[in-house]
């Protein structure tokens, strides 16, 4: 056994957050803990406002806790300073929106091309990335359209591979099928189910549609604030087999 | 390098805004380029001014005469090198619209006293033998078509009749500031018609002009004539031909400065209207913003590609202002010919104007900046959808 | 069905910033606009003001003012005995032989000296001239040394003021009493007895002939006759006109000049205003979208942005005006080009300039967000539902 089979990837202790509004402190989050295993499709579930959208946001490093611990790959990414945490994320994280978040006035190329930027890449290697990644989820021929003339499935083919062309171990994902249609979403999920399935990454994915959780491997539930279950359900045809 | 390319696409996303925009400042630049070019103008003649001249003048005022007597006196005293005398004249050619300079002048020492004025040796000849000849700079002379042996008429306002002279000699000017607009004619022909019609007004002069040998003497030769005529009847009153230039821009020194303070106005209201937008457009793009710090990227990136766009676009919108700085200077020149019949826009004002956009670039582009690159990603990305 | 006003102007306070600074941006326009309307205003009434359509004065032909002409004493006295002449009391004509020359005098508190009226006046002076009153002091007693100093120079400079002397023409003056002239430009005049003036300058002739009609319908065959008298070479105006005449390259300067400026700053704030009622359009499509599916019709859309972009105008119309009229606590003084006299005269609000002001504000807001209202009107209802 390897450590990478026993230490779990993420590991969250006592988060809590809580939000200001106006004079008072409202708790969104009130001391979750859970840990996040390599390889594992994970769906964050629950009710709007139960505080799993803001879970999201502090496990890929863009929100700061109030309490708690959040280690990811031995990193302890609580203590890092926001610019050590930006740092982090360029190299670590991937981020996939609801709404597909593509600068408007680049082509599908140049916004799958924009995180390589903070590498040290040459031309040349960033270009070759982004053509690997972009025949991934099948989009080479257009590359050099910009978003508006893309449909919400192809953007957000395009948001996946910009999420994904920096090889990050994780890979956060934020209602990712809320703006598509059936067909669209489901062509979404199975790219998804494949990242993890084929690449070996770690998905977590923010959903409140059923259908989209049943991809998953696992599904966590939340509501106000609080973890529900632990492991609900496990699909065993996404379970990454080990060598 | 990418954010050039970011810049520049932004900045166009939205065509009209950028246009609107773009048209504004331009507007600005230009209207500040022509104001700054109409003050340096009131104070174009402070420029001319020679360090080695020196104006006597009678001192209570302007309005008040000195005796012809005095040139003698002045003449001789010590580091004086020339000394001519002359008259304020201001005639009428035609009618009140076309006006021009004219004075009556000691000539020979005249022309010795400003090598500026270039004359060929014939004409300068012509005009010395000729009582009723006038020099005429060249500007003035191509204005009106005159050629040399035109007989020009003007019709006296300060000393009334009608005054023939013969145009004898033209000038041009060494430098490019030297002023061509000015009609000279003979003192002596001035104040032998007055012999004749008005005595009590003959043998007096308006003012008289030094030349000193060395800049280094102007305060002790100007001290030299007045003390020489200190408690006599026409006191005098001697300064540099500067000072003297100075004393004439203070005058009018209030409407100056409104109008400065005007050309002020205009950036600044420009800088309003480009803050707007700037501000508008930024708030619009929060989501994107957010969305890159997401990907790692930091606040110095955001801000270099908000404040490069409010930059860009102000400069872009100055070019254009500078460019039509000329064509509007042109028309000035030739349909308000009357108030500014030379309008040209040095580089100076150029460089001052540039900075004007440059500030308006800057100005506008601080708050946006700011914002973009202190908005709390979450609250950034919350702006979508 | 008309959308409530309250909808365009609670969109105003929403986006306060935008609007703010779109306000700011036509406050400023508007108050350059007012201030060269005041300042024109203000000159114009100095200078008009200074004269009275009854009184006729008399130059020497082809002179432009009093300071250039000269009328010799036997011509005054030609013009002394015309019938047209009113008579004061005791008969005697109303009619004052006056010189007027320029000095140099120091302002208070500086180095820069202006050219400063002296006025040699005669007994009627101040009888043809009511807007005059002595304000301090009394009058210079005959053959002495004695001047009046107008409330303008006193006030303003080194030597004028009531008690203080003044060195010209070899001799020292003292300032016995001060007149006031009200906003006319004899508030920037020194006042003294013409012929110790006409001594000690060594003038022997007057400048000018002034005296009140005693029919004011009379004048215009009075100055045929006066100019045709082969005796006399002078040209007669009203007084009036002749202060009118006085102003006028000032006056069309500073005309020619507040027009172009207006007309550049409002083209500025007009782009400031187009900017943001499109943006503001823009912003909105999803509720306009809305508001049509709900019934209301494209006229009212069209109102409505279009109130909102007049209410623009008109918030930054009242600042700029209200900002304008402090400057009524300035006055400016500066050399007038014709006469090369120190004229001050200050920023004069009316309520013509306030309303004119108002207007060109809303004018300003309607142009600046007509373009954008009909965008707003002409767009398709299920277009601007689908946007995000």
């Amino acid at each position: 056994m390897t450590d990478a089979l026993t230490t779990p990837l993420v590991s969250v202790k006592n988060l809590s957050k809580a939000y200001r509004r106006g004079n008072q402190l409202v708790p969104v989050l009130e001391e979750i803990s859970f840990d996040i295993a390599s390889g594992e499709f994970l769906a964050l579930m629950g009710p709007s406002g139960s505080g799993k959208s803001t879970l999201l946001n502090l496990i890929a490093g863009i929100d700061k806790v109030d309490s708690g611990t959040i280690v990811i790959g031995g990193i302890e990414i609580t203590t890092l300073t926001e610019a050590e945490l930006a740092s982090w994320r360029a190299a670590n994280v991937g981020f996939i929106f609801q709404f597909y978040n593509l600068i408007p006035v680049l082509t599908a190329f140049e916004n799958v091309e924009l995180p390589l930027l903070l590498t040290g890449l040459s031309r040349k290697n960033r270009h070759e990335h982004v053509a690997t990644v972009l025949s991934l989820v099948n989009l080479t021929d257009r590359a050099d359209h910009y978003p508006s003339e893309l449909s919400g499935g192809q953007q957000q083919r395009v948001a996946i591979a910009r999420a994904m062309v920096t090889d990050p171990a994780i890979l956060v994902a934020d209602e990712p099928t809320g703006d598509l249609d059936r067909v669209s979403a489901g062509e979404i999920l199975s790219l998804m189910g494949r990242l993890v399935a084929d690449f070996g990454k770690t998905v977590i994915m923010v959903t409140h549609d059923p259908k989209a959780a049943e991809k998953a491997n696992r599904m966590i539930h939340l509501e106000k604030g609080l973890l529900v279950n632990g492991d609900a359900l496990v699909n065993h045809d996404l379970q990454h087999v080990h060598p | 390098m990418f954010i050039l390319k970011l810049i520049l696409r932004n900045a166009f996303r939205h065509r009209l805004r950028a246009l609107l925009t773009i048209t504004g400042v331009a507007i600005a630049i230009t209207a500040f380029g022509l104001l700054h070019t109409l003050v340096g103008l009131w104070y174009l003649g402070v420029e001319r001014s020679s360090a080695t001249r020196l104006v006597t003048r009678n001192a209570i005022s302007l309005t008040f005469s000195l005796p012809i007597s005095y040139y003698d006196r002045i003449r001789q005293l010590p580091g004086v090198k020339s000394v001519a005398y002359g008259n304020w004249f201001g005639g009428t050619y035609i009618d009140e619209k076309h006006f021009f300079a004219n004075e009556a002048f000691e000539l020979k020492s005249l022309l010795e006293l400003y090598p500026e004025f270039v004359v060929l040796p014939e004409q300068r000849d012509a005009l010395l033998r000729d009582r009723r000849g006038c020099l005429v700079g060249k500007k003035l002379a191509d204005k009106y078509g005159w050629k040399i042996g035109d007989p020009i008429t003007l019709k006296g306002t300060i000393f009334p009749g009608q005054w023939e002279f013969v145009l004898r000699a033209i000038y041009q000017g060494a430098e490019k500031s030297t002023e061509e607009r000015v009609l000279f004619f003979h003192w002596d022909y001035l104040n032998e018609t007055l012999k004749k019609t008005v005595p009590r007004r003959a043998d007096q002069a308006g003012f008289y002009m030094i030349g000193i040998n060395r800049p280094e003497q102007a305060a002790e030769v100007a001290g030299a004539v007045d003390a020489l005529f200190s408690n006599s009847l026409a006191e005098t009153r001697t300064e540099t031909e500067k000072a003297f230039q100075l004393g004439f821009v203070a005058m009018t020194e209030a409407i100056m400065i409104a109008i400065q303070i005007v050309s002020y106005v205009v950036i600044v209201i420009i800088m309003v209207v480009a803050a707007n937008t700037m501000a508008m457009t930024a708030r619009e793009r929060l989501g994107e913003y957010a969305t890159m710090k997401v990907m790692g990227f930091k606040w110095h990136h955001i801000a270099g590609a908000v404040f490069g766009e409010s930059l860009f676009i102000a400069l872009l919108g100055g070019v254009t202002g500078v460019l039509l700085t000329f064509p509007a200077g042109q028309w000035i020149e030739t349909e308000l010919a009357q108030f500014f019949p030379a309008f040209v826009i040095s580089r100076e004002t150029i460089l001052m104007q540039l900075t004007a956009a440059a500030l308006v670039g800057i100005v506008a582009g601080l708050f946006p900046t700011w914002r973009g690159a202190t908005i709390r990603i979450a609250d950034g990305l919350r702006r979508i959808g | 069905m008309a959308i409530p006003i309250s909808y365009s102007f609670r969109n105003l306070w929403t986006r306060r910033l935008t609007t703010a600074l779109t306000a700011t941006g036509m406050a400023l326009v508007v108050f350059v606009f007012a201030a060269t309307l005041m300042l024109a205003e203000g000159l114009q009434k100095t200078l008009v003001e200074t004269g009275s359509p009854d009184n006729v004065i008399v130059i020497r032909s082809g002179s432009q003012s009093e300071v250039q002409s000269g009328v010799e004493r036997l011509q005054a006295s030609i013009v002394e005995s015309r019938p047209e002449v009113a008579l004061g009391a005791a008969g005697r004509p109303l009619l004052a032989k006056e010189l007027v020359v320029l000095i140099n005098l120091n302002k208070r508190g500086s180095n820069k000296p202006a050219n400063v009226v002296i006025r040699g006046i005669g007994d009627n002076s101040l009888a043809i001239r009511p807007q005059v009153r002595l304000k301090e002091g009394r009058m210079p007693r005959p053959g002495s040394a004695e001047i009046l100093a107008g409330e303008s120079i006193a006030r303003r400079f080194e030597g004028a003021g009531i008690g203080e002397h003044l060195r010209f023409a070899m001799r020292d003056w003292t300032v016995v009493g001060i007149f006031d002239a009200g906003t006319t430009g004899f508030s920037s005049e020194i006042w003294g007895d013409v012929d110790q003036l006409m001594q000690s300058f060594r003038r022997p002739v007057y400048s000018s002939v002034t005296f009140k009609l005693r029919d004011p319908a009379a004048f215009d065959t009075l100055k045929q006759q006066l100019e045709s008298d082969p005796r006399l070479t002078v040209e007669a105006k009203r007084e009036t006109r002749y202060y009118l005449d006085q102003s006028e390259a000032m006056a069309r300067f500073l005309r020619i000049l507040g027009l172009t400026l207006t007309i550049i700053f409002s083209l500025g704030a007009i782009i400031g205003a187009m900017i943001t009622m499109y943006a503001a359009v823009a912003n909105r499509v999803t509720e306009i979208g809305t508001l049509r599916a709900l019934g209301f019709q494209r006229g009212s859309i069209l109102a409505a942005f279009v109130l909102e972009a007049l209410f623009l105008g008109l918030l930054g119309g009242i600042v700029g005006v209200f900002a304008a009229s402090f400057m009524q606590l300035i006055t400016i003084s500066t050399m007038n080009w014709q006469s090369f006299a120190e004229l001050a005269f200050s920023f004069s609000l009316t309520p013509g300039i306030v309303i004119k002001s108002l207007l060109f504000a809303i004018i300003m807001g309607l142009a600046g967000g007509i373009l954008p209202a009909f965008r707003a009107a002409r767009m398709n209802i299920v277009t601007a539902l689908r946007a995000t």
